[in-house]
């Protein structure tokens, strides 16, 4: 009697696990391995919290001389929020897989990582940065397209030509993390708002806090931390991160 | 069986002692229900969690103070908000926790609002006042607008933010899609302010579409416009050969001739002697600043206002082209492209050149016999069924109205109102993606054509299609911020009438009507010098030596330079200030010396722009070095001491000169008379 009704119960239970439908994809079969993996194009990309970003992102799986292996898995994962369209793919006739990508809903950086399987079976990885904007970064960046990249951005595109060639005193990329991470958040708003001058550094950098907000600065301050390579610490937080 | 459950019955109910106890047992378990799901509630679940996070950290006792037990709340009535989303996400305003990986505790990104004001809803939709996960953030049954995936959340901004702001650019994206796609011209989009989203895709007249092209080409075209030029905007209607024919039968078959009619190509000017001067004329024209042209490595070169002309030669007739090159307005009134004034001679080197771009492959393999009646009347029953008038004019078909349905309230649309199928995310967003993204997908026989967008404007259209809701058309007038507007204006007679037949409003804006490629002319009769302008209208110079884009050269007669030049001196005046208060005689040499070093040291100005074409190389400003000669001295120093006060949105920094420095600069900058940039280039 009693292990009747145990019986029933535990019929009830399993049914009810198994109702879940499973929808993990049936594991890709590799018909081929290659013995590293590297990145062809799409990581160091600005995108948004949440967005697809512009590139899709590429890996390339070589053999031991240094060329491509078709038909290779390449599975890719990120933190949680990023979804990768595809999540794992088969390497085409030059050893590559493109997968695009819609980043967290965080702004930040993303480590976004591009695995396979050697001959043996072991693991190997690859690891893409990636930037999220966030909503002030983003002004940041808008507000950086309008003013600040025609003199701060070494690149030339037909639509606008680079200024920095043309200055006597070269202008700081905003990726340049190495001397940008050392001057602190005031001096930065300091040299923004009251131009060169303000921390003894040359004129060809003009005052703009007569013509952009606070606000503004405060922005691009926070982009130009974002994009920072290497990337930024904040020093005055660390302490209450414990 | 029956034995045991009595022995049970008999063990709880046997005696009116036992069955009083029992029933008391069961009601004290049903009473103590309800504060136990209280206790076990989700929110509570998360501000114990809250507690034991910040309890560990350094800044504990701030975050402590600052934490409130219970059940949170913001409420604002004015806008319908009930918010208890605070009950659980605890570090919204808590700057130390902006790292957090946790969305609950995390504090919320910087925004320009406080979330007391707008509460969270507003922009985020879900249902505010939940207070377990599920309910909150997802659909259910009862409520069907979930959480907006933060791709789209730009979506919410929308809903008050009529105007283009910096911090949106999806938004915007989606709004000029919208707009450069023609949506409009068959969705009706009103928004709260009353404004109607306006298409500016300019799609052609094909009243007389036989003077200017094939029915070949138009078939290959209407088959797929990307094919022809990647950068068109018209959509593909997946028509099959048979539906192209036909429709290309009957578009053909209502075109009227051009009144008067085209003149043949004269035979004698057709070849032009330097096989060279149509590349040059082209040039020198600055066609490249509106139309695109596929150049010898393949690249695509020039703007986007016009049509691509990589294949021209294949498309258009060479007797339209030479009639459209010497006036468009003949064939199209309504045409954006100027009446450049080219002789004879420039209009067959011209004609020439673009004839020979062609692509024959677009139209190789089309091969179509005459159109049989049934034919073009198959034809016609297509072009209606597939709204072709809601863009284009035909000839003997009325524009149909409202063809398509109207998307004022897109972004409120109950779902029980939408039509699913397989592959669609049963989501509001995933619907409105969808449609934009593939239309067809939602039966065969809908009308709405296949676009080609990227990924990234499919989520930009569909976050400018979302953000078009209930709230937005009901809240308070108070808080929408409105769109810019054109304005109508219109200048007034001969003057008006040559801007009018040179399209100056093409390019540039003048008292809030025109175009942004080129700049605001509202006040250029306080900006420059008339001598300047005669010249400059005469045979326009290199200003900006970074910019592709420029000024056209009209070969304007000298009575029409005069009617300009004497119309916008004595009309684009600005009210602010006088004109002539600082003749340039009164500045002394030492004043130009003064300002010679406030330019190279102090302002630094040479690192945008040249004041001597030997020393200076910036690249980013006009060229200063004829300053003297264009502009007027009252205006420059105006501009030095407030340039956004002149030209809202100008780059240049206002570096908060004295008055002093002004007029010293305004001395300097006025003592430059060199010549243009080309003069400077021979030298």
């Amino acid at each position: 009697m009693k292990l009747l009704l145990i019986a029933v119960c535990a019929a009830t239970l399993l049914m009810a696990g198994c109702s879940r439908k499973s929808d993990q994809p049936a594991p890709l079969q590799s018909t081929a391995a290659g013995t590293a993996i590297v990145e062809s194009s799409g990581g160091k990309q600005i995108g948004y919290a949440g967005m697809l970003l512009d590139q899709p992102v590429v890996v390339q799986v070589n053999d031991a001389s240094g060329s491509g292996v078709a038909g290779a898995a390449v599975h890719f994962s990120g933190p949680s929020g990023v979804s990768f369209t595809p999540t794992a793919a088969l390497t085409d006739s030059s050893g590559q897989v493109t997968t695009t990508v819609q980043l967290g809903q965080q702004a930040g950086r993303y480590k976004l990582i591009g695995s396979t399987h050697d001959a043996s079976g072991k693991n190997i990885e690859l690891t893409i940065d990636e930037i999220a904007l966030g909503y002030q970064q983003t002004v940041g960046a808008q507000l950086n397209a309008q003013y600040c990249v025609r003199c701060h951005d070494p690149e030339s595109t037909p639509q606008r030509v680079s200024n920095m060639d043309n200055l006597s005193v070269k202008p700081h990329p905003f990726t340049e993390g190495d001397t940008l991470n050392k001057m602190s958040d005031a001096d930065l708003v300091a040299i923004i708002s009251h131009g060169g001058p303000a921390l003894n550094k040359s004129p060809q950098m003009p005052p703009w806090g007569y013509t952009l907000s606070k606000s503004d600065i405060a922005a691009l301050v926070s982009y130009i931390r974002a994009v920072a390579d290497p990337p930024y610490q904040a020093g005055g937080l660390v302490y209450a991160q414990k | 069986m029956r034995n045991n459950l009595h022995a049970l019955w008999q063990l709880f109910f046997g005696d009116s002692a036992r069955a009083f106890g029992s029933a008391s047992a069961i009601l004290l378990v049903l009473l103590a229900v309800a504060p136990a799901k209280n206790h076990f509630s989700e929110w509570r679940h998360y501000q114990k969690q809250y507690l034991r996070f910040i309890r560990g950290r350094a800044d504990a006792v701030t975050l402590e103070r600052h934490f409130q037990g219970g059940i949170q709340q913001i409420w604002i009535p004015e806008q319908q908000v009930t918010d208890r989303c605070t009950t659980c996400h605890l570090g919204m305003k808590e700057a130390s926790l902006a790292d957090v990986s946790s969305v609950a505790f995390r504090e919320h990104p910087v925004i320009p609002h406080k979330l007391t004001e707008f509460g969270c809803t507003t922009c985020h939709r879900g249902q505010g006042a939940a207070t377990t996960v599920e309910e909150a953030h997802s659909a259910t049954e009862q409520w069907e607008q979930p959480l907006l995936p933060a791709k789209y959340i730009e979506a919410g901004c929308g809903q008050c933010h009529l105007e283009n702001q910096t911090g949106t650019p999806f938004l915007n994206q989606g709004r000029q899609l919208i707009s450069s796609y023609g949506c409009t011209h068959c969705h009706t989009i009103k928004q709260a302010d009353g404004t109607s989203l306006t298409p500016d895709d300019d799609p052609p007249s094909l009243k007389h579409i036989a003077d200017k092209t094939t029915r070949e080409w138009v078939y290959a075209w209407i088959k797929d416009p990307q094919a022809y030029a990647g950068t068109a905007t018209m959509p593909s209607y997946h028509l099959s050969d048979d539906d192209a024919r036909d429709v290309s039968a009957f578009i053909l078959a209502q075109s009227t001739p051009l009144e008067p009619p085209l003149q043949p190509v004269k035979a004698d000017t057709k070849a032009p002697a330097d096989p060279a001067a149509g590349t040059s004329l082209y040039g020198q024209s600055f066609c490249a600043s509106c139309h695109a042209m596929q150049n010898a490595a393949g690249m695509m070169v020039g703007g986007n206002v016009g049509p691509e002309l990589t294949g021209i030669g294949t498309k258009a007739k060479p007797e339209w082209l030479q009639d459209w090159v010497a006036n468009p307005n003949h064939y199209d009134p309504g045409t954006m492209m100027p009446h450049y004034r080219f002789d004879a001679a420039q209009v067959a080197t011209l004609t020439g050149f673009l004839e020979s771009k062609t692509e024959p492959d677009f139209v190789a393999n089309v091969h179509l016999d005459p159109a049989t009646p049934e034919q073009i009347e198959h034809g016609k029953r297509l072009v209606l069924e597939n709204g072709c008038a809601s863009c284009h004019e035909i000839n003997g078909i009325k524009k149909p109205e409202n063809f398509a349905p109207e998307l004022s309230r897109i972004g409120s649309k109950p779902l029980n109102q939408l039509i699913f199928v397989e592959g669609v995310e049963h989501t509001l967003p995933g619907y409105v993606a969808g449609k934009v993204r593939n239309p067809r997908a939602f039966g065969p026989s809908l009308k709405m054509p296949q676009f080609k967008f990227t990924p990234q404007q499919i989520d930009a259209i569909t976050t400018a299609l979302l953000a078009l809701t209930d709230r937005a058309q009901t809240q308070p007038p108070t808080m929408r911020i409105a769109s810019v507007q054109q304005t109508k204006y219109q200048p007034a007679g001969n003057a008006g009438q040559l801007m009018g037949d040179l399209r100056c409003f093409t390019c540039h804006m003048i008292n809030g009507h025109g175009g942004d490629m080129a700049p605001d002319l509202t006040w250029e009769g306080t900006t420059v010098q008339r001598e300047w302008l005669t010249q400059f209208l005469k045979n326009p110079e290199t200003l900006r030596p970074a910019l592709i884009r420029r000024m056209p050269k009209f070969n304007l007669t000298d009575a029409e330079i005069n009617t300009l030049a004497d119309y916008m001196m004595t009309v684009y005046q600005t009210p602010e200030f006088d004109r002539d208060p600082l003749p340039v005689s009164q500045f002394t040499p030492a004043q130009v010396e003064q300002g010679r070093q406030l330019f190279y040291s102090k302002f630094a100005c040479q690192s945008c722009h040249i004041a001597d074409y030997k020393t200076d190389k910036g690249y980013i400003g006009p060229a200063l070095a004829a300053t003297g000669k264009r502009f007027n001295a009252v205006w420059v120093y105006h501009w030095l001491k407030d340039p956004q006060a002149l030209r809202p949105g100008t780059i240049e920094p206002n570096q908060h000169m004295t008055d002093d420095e002004a007029r010293a600069l305004t001395a300097f900058l006025m003592s430059l008379k060199s010549g243009g940039a080309q003069e400077a280039m021979k030298k």
